[in-house]
């Protein structure tokens, strides 16, 4: 029997490169040397800058008074809280206009992406219109052009005063629509729970804990029902009519809950030069939310209508010679497995839209970019730190949405053997 | 019993269909008003595009095209046309049009730019028509320096010792690799080059230049704005990070552990953050990560962060047509014995690049809109320039006109891409379905 072994040779430095055996570790050491190297010297010069400019690396600024107010917060803030708690404040904004405007855009495109593949000649051209628009000019033209819109055309909140007045508040007096903002009624309570503190950084609300306690529990016992009637229609093929159950399970608590807690709603009012009571949403939120979602939504849009395309027709067909009806075609054969393919594009949208909220620097808006990255950033000189943290803040949503979503991805995928 | 059954013996002549079914009636009842929610939502559709068409229009055309102020333009209007008119006032566009195109860029030196975009077309047409001669390639390698002299001006010879870089580079890769082989050509060659631009190259620059000295006049980066200034970072932005996009791709589909996480936290990294916060470490940040007495300019270093954020985007288009070729390919130019450089430029890049072509045209339009970003750093493009316009005293009060011009330029541009786009995805079609 012959020796099938390779001759052993010795080893010898040039083995190292052209050995395939030892190549890749040769080619991997030496990358990793280079990196090294040139994340040493961008640390190195940075060191050296900092050194010249008389500054270190340090978070302290971020415990020092902010001394800087902002106009919309979520939770507790004085110009006298740290810069942390503004960096945080401004946080919540933007996840507020990002969840805001992820929701907004999501209706709007997939309402105009269905419409556009209408058979109605006129729908499908307008909603053509809208995505080649929408798509083909700069956001931050979108949000500086949403802005003077609400600025220029709304009336001013003296239009409302007088007997003669010009303006005038819409469905009955509760809400109103001026160039400082959106008043809209808030919901109070009399007999309110107070207020939890949450690890004593800021306090939620125990009446709205209650209310969402309440409210999921209703969903969950509707879905049992739903559950239920599922079951026993496939077992008689009969379905046992739920909805007044469903409806009574829903907004029978909630209504007990309302009550008990004594809810009225504040309504906005008309006091000296502006409106008191009610909540404010500022026209810088109003203009970034709608122009961030009407541009994500063409985009929204255009997924919607390749997943759907990518259903075969004989799927349309099939659910058309069982005698569904267009809409629950659509609702229950089409969209589902269009599902698939639209949910990977739709996680890089609201991505795309959660970075692009950035741009409210631009209009005023305090987010994060505005707070952090803008006034911190220029009061306290740390350009360094601040960008750094920024970055961390967007890096972390970012990874955080796409992993959320694409644990979603992976329970919707087609499960393929 | 005779049978009285009737047998007809020819055909009945087809008798026209019903005026409800064909012609434009026909086509109407089919696509507008097959029932009663379709006809509702032609009616509302209708209605809308008529109510928007009814504001839109006077207010475009009654207009004045002549003033000089946003007061002067108001008077003429109501001139015109009556009091209470409103009018757009598109004589802001007519007086800065050319600031809106070239910025602070000097008036008599507006043929440079001009013909640096001509030049640009002819550089990238035989990029996107294949058909073209290839010599013509050249002229494309050429360019980069070429538009360079000509939109900062200065010494010719700056962009001719830093393309002689590349000279040095070729002829000790070429000389090196024959006698001690291409990895050591390389290494030698790319060193060679790095030695080159950073003792000789401005040195040779002022020589040169003392001896025969041709130049057009400097014009400084202040001065550039408008859509010049956006078409200036995003072609270079999206040229600059072709190349770096595809090492990017390849590293992130690569065996190699170390190498793959590198290009990964990269692109992963790029891809997390909003490019506002890049152009902010290129405002503030970018001098400090380099060695101290680095200053260059904003509009640079601008290009030099876009092209990092672009390159992020571009390694995810490749690597998607990286992933629609199929492995018969890469197996295929194993089998051959290719290594690994010579089977991905001869067989793999050649198709995935092809594959990707419509999505770098995407992100190319994408980074175009992203242009305007720079505004927010305070670089004069289209929309900064809007902001300082409108904050002239004799145009203070303008809004919709600027914007409106703005944007249909925008427009213009990128949907012209995007179909282009689509036309070239049809054409690249090789496969039958």
């Amino acid at each position: 029997m012959t020796d099938r072994t390779l001759p052993q040779r010795s080893f010898s430095v040039g083995m190292l490169l052209y050995d395939t055996r030892y190549r890749a570790m040769t080619i991997q050491v030496v990358a990793i040397m280079c990196f090294m190297l040139l994340v040493a010297w961008l640390i190195g010069n940075t060191i050296q800058n900092l050194n010249a400019l008389g500054k270190g690396v340090s978070f302290g600024f971020l415990n020092q008074p902010a001394s800087y107010d902002i106009n919309q917060r979520l939770i507790e803030y004085t110009s006298r809280s740290t810069h942390l708690r503004a960096s945080v404040v401004g946080l919540l904004n933007t996840l507020l206009l990002a969840v805001m405007g992820c929701l907004l855009a999501t209706v709007i495109g997939v309402f105009v992406g269905v419409l556009r593949l209408s058979h109605n000649w006129i729908v499908a051209r307008l909603m053509t219109v809208y995505i080649e628009v929408f798509r083909n000019v700069p956001v931050l033209l979108w949000i500086v052009f949403a802005m003077a819109i609400l600025i220029d055309t709304l009336p001013r909140p003296a239009d409302f005063r007088g007997e003669n007045a010009t303006a005038s508040m819409y469905f009955g007096d509760t809400v109103a629509l001026t160039n400082r903002g959106l008043y809209i009624p808030e919901p109070l309570f009399m007999n309110s729970l107070g207020d939890l503190p949450v690890l004593g950084v800021f306090e939620i609300s125990l009446d709205l804990l209650a209310f969402v306690l309440v409210l999921g529990a209703g969903l969950w016992a509707t879905a049992r029902i739903r559950r239920r009637a599922d079951r026993i229609q496939e077992d008689t093929g009969i379905r046992p009519v739920t909805w007044h159950w469903r409806i009574l399970l829903l907004a029978g608590p909630t209504a007990f809950l309302l009550y008990i807690l004594g809810f009225t709603l504040g309504l906005p009012e008309l006091k000296g030069f502006n409106f008191k009571g009610g909540i404010h949403m500022r026209n810088s939120l109003i203009a970034l939310w709608l122009a961030l979602s009407l541009y994500t939504a063409a985009f929204i849009a255009e997924a919607v209508r390749a997943g759907i395309m990518a259903v075969s027709k004989g799927q349309t067909e099939a659910a058309y010679s069982l005698g569904l009806r267009p809409g629950r075609t659509m609702s229950l054969v089409i969209l589902p497995q269009a599902l698939r393919v639209i949910i990977p594009p739709l996680i890089s949208h609201y991505l795309n839209l959660t970075k692009n909220s950035s741009l409210a620097i631009a209009v005023g808006y305090m987010d994060v970019t505005g707070t952090l990255g803008g006034i911190t950033l220029n009061q306290t000189g740390r350009e360094l730190e601040s960008i750094l943290l920024l970055m961390a803040c967007y890096l972390a949503i970012s990874l955080s949405v796409s992993a959320v979503l694409n644990w979603y991805n992976d329970r919707v995928r087609l499960k393929e053997r | 019993m005779a049978h009285s059954a009737f047998v007809r013996d020819g055909l009945i002549a087809p008798k026209p269909p019903p005026m409800t079914e064909v012609g434009a009636i026909g086509w109407m009842r089919a696509n507008l008003f097959s029932g009663w929610l379709n006809s509702i939502l032609t009616l509302a559709s209708v209605a809308g595009t008529v109510f928007v068409f009814y504001e839109l229009l006077p207010w475009m055309f009654q207009s004045s095209w002549t003033a000089n102020s946003v007061a002067e333009c108001r008077a003429a209007i109501a001139g015109a046309h009556g009091d209470g008119v409103n009018g757009a006032c598109w004589a802001v566009i007519r007086e800065r049009y050319l600031q809106l195109l070239y910025g602070f860029y000097p008036a008599n030196m507006y043929w440079r730019p001009n013909l640096t975009f001509v030049l640009m077309l002819v550089a990238l047409s035989p990029i996107l028509f294949p058909n073209l001669p290839r010599k013509m390639l050249w002229f494309s390698a050429v360019y980069p320096f070429l538009g360079y002299f000509l939109l900062w001006g200065g010494t010719i010879w700056l962009p001719i010792s830093i393309l002689l870089g590349f000279v040095v580079g070729y002829f000790l890769i070429a000389l090196n690799s024959a006698r001690m082989g291409l990895l050591f050509g390389v290494i030698s060659g790319a060193a060679g080059t790095v030695i080159y631009w950073i003792y000789i190259a401005s040195w040779f620059a002022q020589v040169a230049h003392d001896l025969i000295p041709i130049g057009l006049t400097e014009v400084e980066s202040a001065r550039f704005g408008g859509f010049m200034l956006s078409t200036i970072i995003g072609v270079t932005g999206i040229s600059c990070s072709l190349p770096i996009g595809i090492m990017l791709a390849l590293g992130r589909k690569s065996d190699l552990l170390i190498v793959k996480s590198i290009c990964v936290g990269f692109i992963e990294f790029i891809r997390g953050v909003p490019l506002i916060t890049l152009l902010f470490v290129a405002s503030t940040l970018l001098n400090i990560f380099l060695p101290p007495g680095t200053n260059f300019d904003l509009i640079l270093r601008v290009v030099i962060m876009v092209t990092l954020f672009a390159s992020a985007y571009l390694a995810e288009v490749v690597r998607g047509g990286l992933a629609a070729l199929p492995t018969g390919q890469f197996e295929a130019a194993d089998s051959l014995g290719l290594d690994y450089w010579k089977s991905m430029r001869l067989i793999v890049l050649p198709q995935a690049l092809k594959i990707s072509i419509p999505g770098i045209v995407s992100t190319f339009i994408g980074l175009y809109k992203d242009t305007t970003l720079v505004s927010i750093i305070g670089l004069l493009d289209p929309v900064g320039l809007t902001t300082s316009i409108r904050a002239d005293s004799a145009w203070n009060g303008i809004v919709w006109e600027l914007y409106a011009f703005v944007a249909a330029v925008f427009f213009v541009f990128c949907f012209s891409m995007s179909r282009y786009s689509m036309h070239l995805e049809r054409r690249l079609q090789t496969d039958h379905n």
